[in-house]
C-alpha cells in the first residue's frame, strides 16, 4: 500500500485554502475512490460531485495538477506522483470546495437550440426517419459530450470572456447540425455567430487535449465557423 | 420564512421516466406549469448507465409480435407480472422508439437506414433496440434536449427533495432543499410523480451509481404509500470485478460467453437451449454456484468468472461495445478483443417499487410513480434486460398524462406556515444540528456488507432472521450520527447522512418481505424453500410503514391469458 498526498484546494463559502489528506492507495484505486476515503474517513465535510462513476454521467471532473480530469476513471498511481494538487474546474464559480456551478454552462447548452429541428414530425404520430449507418457516422463521434466541463475549463477564450459559449456548447450545435434528419441548420448559426460565438476561439485546441471522451471539440467549433461565415455572407446579401 | 413556490405538476427525479413524464405534461397542456426538480443535473442520472437497449415490437413483417413480447416478459417475471399491464406495455413501446427516432436520438442503424435490434437474454426476437452500447446515455440526452424546447416545462436542478405533504387521502406538495443555498423551498402541486430511482446503492457490489440510494421509495413508505414486492432484487450476470461497473449483457447479445476457470461454457448444464442469453436470474445463479463450487477463477478480489469476446473480432466490438472496450481497458486495464473479462454478478435493479396500478396512481390521490421507482408490476420477480429502460419511457409517459389531466380538473391544497415549519426544524435543527459519535458512513458501509451476506443470491431463513437483527441494529447507531459539516450551502455531509437513513429503511422492507416469502421465483431464491409455491405465493407483497418496521399485506396477481408454467430455458 502507497501513500499519495491529496492536497485540495477547498472554499467553504468565505474562505479558501489549502488541505493535505493522507490517502493510502491500492492498485487500481481511482481519485474519486480516493476522495470518497477522504469523505467517509477523514473529513466529511469535503463537497465534491460524483455519481456514476464510470466516466459517462460527466459530474467530477477536477483539476489534478492542473490539468481536468474526470475523477473517477483516473487511476491515482498512473498519475505517477507522490503528491496530487487537486482543484475545482477553472472558468467557473466555486460554490463549495471542488463543486463549481454549471447552471450557466448548461444555459449556454441551451442557447444553441442543441434538439432535432424539423417541421413534419408529429408527437401523436411519430413515423421512423432513416439514416444509413454512414450518416450516423458523420455525426456520431459529437454524440458523446457528457458535459463535464473539463474542455470549458482549459479554454483560453472562455477565461477572457464569461459569456463565451464554450466548446461544448458549440460542440453541441454541430452535432444537430451534421445530422440528416436534422432542419434546423440557419437557427444554430444563428445563435451561435454572434459576439459571444464562434469567433471568440482562439485555435488554442486545449479543448481537444483534455476531452475525457476524445470528442475533438475543437474540430466541431472549426466546422462551425466555417458555416457561420458562409452563413454570415450569405445573410447580408438576402 | 420558508420559500414556497407552486407548479400544477411537480415531477421529482430527472432521469429517463421523469423527464418522459414532463414532456408527456407538456404535450398534454401548455397551460400547465410543471417542475421538474432533480437532485443533480438531469444528464447526470443513473439512467445514463443503461448500456445495452431498450425492447420493442418494430417488425411484425419479421416474426415479431406484442404477444411474444408480452410472453417473454411474464415468463421471464416467473408470472408475478401482472399481465394487463404487460399487454398495455409492449404495445405502446414501439411508439415512444420512434418519437425518440424524431427527436434526435443516434440510434444504430441497418444498411438500408432502418433501426437495428440485437439479441438480448430470455426475448425470442431480436427486439432490442440500440444505440451502440450507450443506449441510456443517448436516450436521457436526447429527452432532455427536446425537454428545452418547452417553456413550461421549469427545471429546478440540484434540488433534494425529503417530504411528501398529503392531507386526507390527497397529495399537497414536496419540501426539497436547494443545494447551493442550503435553503428550504416548499414546493406546492395539484399532481406529484415520483420518477426517482431504484434502491441499488443497498448493496457495495452493485452496477448503481453513487446516487441511487432509494430517496423517493424511502420518503413514499415514510408518507403511508406502500412499497411492492421489494424482496426482488436484480443480480446481473456481469459486473467488472472489482468496481461492479455493468459489462452489457449486450455483450453476450452479441455473441461473447461465459466461462469457469477450466475455460467451460458452463451455462450448458443451466440452460442448455438459451446458453448465455437465459434470463438475468438464471445465469446469475449459474454463476455464483460455479464460484461456490470451486470453479471460478482466482484473484487479489476473489473468485470471478470470465466474459469471453474475443472471437467476436476487434471491428464489432468497436461498432457493438465501444463503451465496454473503453471500460474494461480504463479500469482493469483488459482489452476485450485479445483478454478475457473479470466478472461476477452484482446488483442491478429493484424489480418492487411504490405500489401503483397501470396508471401510475398511487393509493394517494394525485400522487403518481413511474420508472424503477414504481412497481406497476411489468417486471414481476425477474426483468428482463432492455425491458426497463422500455418501462421508463412507457409508464413515464402514462404518468405524466395522468398528472397533467388531473391537475387540469383540481385545485392547490395548501401547505401550511407550520407544516413547512416543522420540515425546515426536523432537518436543520433536530437532523443537522444533532451530535452523537456515529460516523454516517461506518453505518452505510455495514448496511453494504449486510446486505451483500445475507440477502444475496441464494438465501435461507436463518441468514435472513440474523440479516434483519442487524439492520435494526444499525438503525439504532443511525440515531446517533454526527453530521460533520454544518453548513448550509453544498452540504454533501448531510445530504449522503439523509440517504443513508432513507437507505436504512428500505433495507428493512427487502430484508422482511424476503425472510417472509417461503418459497423460491425469479430473483428471490431460497436454498430453505428451493421451489415456486403458486399455491401460497403467486401474489404481490405490500409493505407499509409503522415505527416498529414494515407491516405486510398481499394481493393477487392479475392473470389474463398464460397460467404459470414450470419455467425452462
Amino acid at each position: 500500500m502507497e501513500e499519495v498526498i491529496f492536497n485540495i484546494r477547498r472554499f467553504n463559502g468565505i474562505n479558501s485554502y489549502w488541505q493535505r489528506f493522507k490517502v493510502p492507495v491500492k492498485r487500481g484505486m481511482t481519485l474519486l475512490e480516493g476522495l470518497y476515503y477522504i469523505k467517509e474517513n477523514l473529513d466529511g465535510s469535503l463537497a465534491f460531485r460524483a455519481s456514476c462513476r464510470m466516466g459517462i454521467c460527466g459530474s467530477c471532473a477536477v483539476r489534478v495538477n492542473g490539468k481536468p480530469m474526470l475523477a473517477c476513471e483516473t487511476q491515482i498511481l498512473n498519475l505517477k506522483a507522490k503528491k496530487l494538487d487537486i482543484e475545482p474546474l477553472d472558468n467557473m464559480r466555486v460554490l463549495k470546495d471542488l463543486i463549481v456551478d454549471f447552471d450557466d454552462f448548461f444555459k449556454k447548452h441551451e442557447a444553441v437550440k442543441p434538439y432535432l429541428i424539423r417541421d413534419d414530425v408529429f408527437y401523436s404520430k411519430p413515423v421512423e426517419l432513416l439514416q444509413t449507418p454512414k450518416e450516423l457516422k458523420e455525426y456520431y463521434n459529437f454524440t458523446l459530450c457528457i458535459k463535464c466541463g473539463s474542455c470549458y475549463s482549459m479554454c483560453p477564450a472562455a477565461s477572457t470572456r464569461g459569456d463565451y459559449l464554450g466548446p461544448a456548447t458549440i460542440t453541441a450545435a454541430y452535432r444537430f447540425c451534421a445530422d440528416s434528419r436534422d432542419k434546423g441548420k440557419n437557427e444554430r448559426l444563428e445563435a451561435v455567430s454572434g459576439t459571444n460565438g464562434v469567433w471568440r476561439c482562439h485555435f488554442a485546441a486545449e479543448c481537444s487535449e483534455v476531452c475525457p471522451k476524445k470528442i475533438e471539440p475543437a474540430k466541431a467549433v472549426q466546422k462551425m465557423r466555417k458555416s457561420a461565415a458562409g452563413y454570415m455572407i450569405k445573410k447580408i446579401f438576402r | 420564512m420558508v420559500e414556497k413556490v407552486k407548479h400544477d405538476v411537480v415531477i421529482v427525479g430527472a432521469g429517463l421516466a421523469g423527464l418522459r413524464a414532463a414532456i408527456a405534461a407538456a404535450e398534454k397542456s401548455r397551460k400547465i406549469s410543471i417542475a421538474l426538480i432533480a437532485k443533480t443535473y438531469p444528464i447526470r442520472c443513473h439512467s445514463t448507465c443503461a448500456e445495452g437497449g431498450t425492447a420493442a415490437v418494430l417488425r411484425p413483417e419479421e416474426g415479431d409480435s406484442f404477444d411474444l413480447h408480452a410472453w417473454d416478459t411474464v415468463k421471464g417475471a416467473d408470472f408475478l407480472a401482472d399481465q394487463d399491464a404487460v399487454e398495455f406495455f409492449v404495445r405502446e413501446m414501439p411508439k415512444e422508439i420512434l418519437l425518440l427516432d424524431n427527436w434526435g436520438c443516434p440510434w444504430s442503424r441497418r444498411e438500408d437506414g432502418k433501426i437495428a435490434q440485437r439479441a438480448f437474454g430470455g426475448h425470442s426476437f431480436n427486439r432490442t433496440v440500440f444505440a451502440a452500447d450507450r443506449t441510456g446515455f443517448h436516450e436521457v440526452h436526447t429527452l432532455y434536449e427536446r425537454s428545452l424546447i418547452y417553456p413550461n416545462i421549469v427545471r429546478y436542478d440540484e434540488h433534494f427533495v425529503t417530504n411528501l405533504f398529503i392531507e386526507n387521502g390527497r397529495i399537497k406538495g414536496v419540501s426539497a432543499i436547494r443545494l447551493k443555498t442550503g435553503d428550504l423551498i416548499i414546493f406546492e402541486a395539484k399532481a406529484v410523480i415520483f420518477a426517482t430511482g431504484g434502491a441499488g446503492r443497498l448493496y457495495g457490489f452493485t452496477t448503481y451509481s453513487h446516487q441511487v440510494t432509494a430517496d423517493g421509495l424511502a420518503i413514499a413508505y415514510r408518507a403511508g404509500v406502500p412499497l411492492k414486492d421489494m424482496e426482488f432484487i436484480q443480480f446481473h450476470p456481469t459486473g467488472l470485478v472489482p468496481s461492479g461497473i455493468l459489462m452489457s449483457e449486450a455483450c453476450r447479445g452479441e455473441g461473447g460467453y461465459l466461462r469457469n476457470k477450466y475455460g467451460e461454457r458452463f451455462m450448458e448444464k443451466y440452460a442448455p437451449q438459451k446458453m448465455e442469453l437465459a434470463p438475468r436470474d438464471v445465469v446469475a445463479r449459474a454463476m455464483w454456484q460455479e464460484i461456490l463450487e470451486g470453479r471460478g477463477i482466482e484473484s487479489e478480489h476473489g473468485p470471478y468468472i470470465a466474459l469471453d469476446l474475443t472471437h467476436l473480432g476487434e471491428e464489432k466490438i468497436e461498432e457493438r461495445l465501444p463503451l465496454i472496450r473503453e471500460a474494461a481497458k480504463k479500469f482493469v486495464g483488459v482489452d476485450p478483443v485479445e483478454e478475457l473479462i473479470p466478472v461476477r454478478p452484482v446488483a442491478h435493479y429493484t424489480m418492487g417499487g411504490i405500489h401503483t396500478n397501470v396508471k401510475c396512481e398511487t393509493p394517494v390521490k394525485g400522487f403518481y410513480a413511474a420508472g424503477e421507482c414504481a412497481c406497476v408490476s411489468v417486471h414481476g420477480a425477474n426483468r428482463l434486460g432492455s425491458n426497463s429502460t422500455a418501462e421508463c419511457l412507457v409508464f413515464g409517459r402514462v404518468a405524466g398524462e395522468q398528472a397533467a389531466e388531473f391537475a387540469l380538473k383540481t385545485d392547490f391544497k395548501e401547505i401550511k406556515k407550520e407544516e413547512a415549519e416543522a420540515e425546515e426544524k426536523r432537518i436543520f435543527d433536530e437532523f443537522l444540528g444533532r451530535s452523537g459519535d456515529e460516523n454516517p458512513y461506518d453505518i452505510k458501509r455495514e448496511l453494504n456488507k449486510v446486505m451483500e451476506k445475507h440477502f444475496w443470491i441464494f438465501r435461507t431463513g436463518d441468514e435472513m432472521k440474523e440479516g434483519i437483527k442487524k439492520i435494526k441494529q444499525l438503525k439504532e447507531r443511525y440515531k446517533n450520527i454526527e453530521i460533520v459539516d454544518k453548513r448550509r450551502g453544498f452540504n454533501t455531509d448531510l445530504l449522503q447522512s439523509m440517504e443513508i437513513g432513507f437507505m436504512l429503511d428500505v433495507a428493512e422492507v427487502v430484508a422482511i418481505g424476503a425472510y417472509t416469502r417461503t418459497e423460491s421465483r425469479g430473483a428471490h431464491y431460497r436454498l430453505d424453500y428451493p421451489n415456486r409455491d403458486d399455491k401460497n405465493w403467486l401474489k404481490h407483497t405490500l409493505a407499509y410503514y409503522t415505527p416498529e418496521g414494515p407491516k405486510l399485506d398481499y394481493i393477487p396477481v392479475t392473470i389474463t391469458r398464460w397460467e404459470p408454467v414450470e419455467r425452462k430455458y
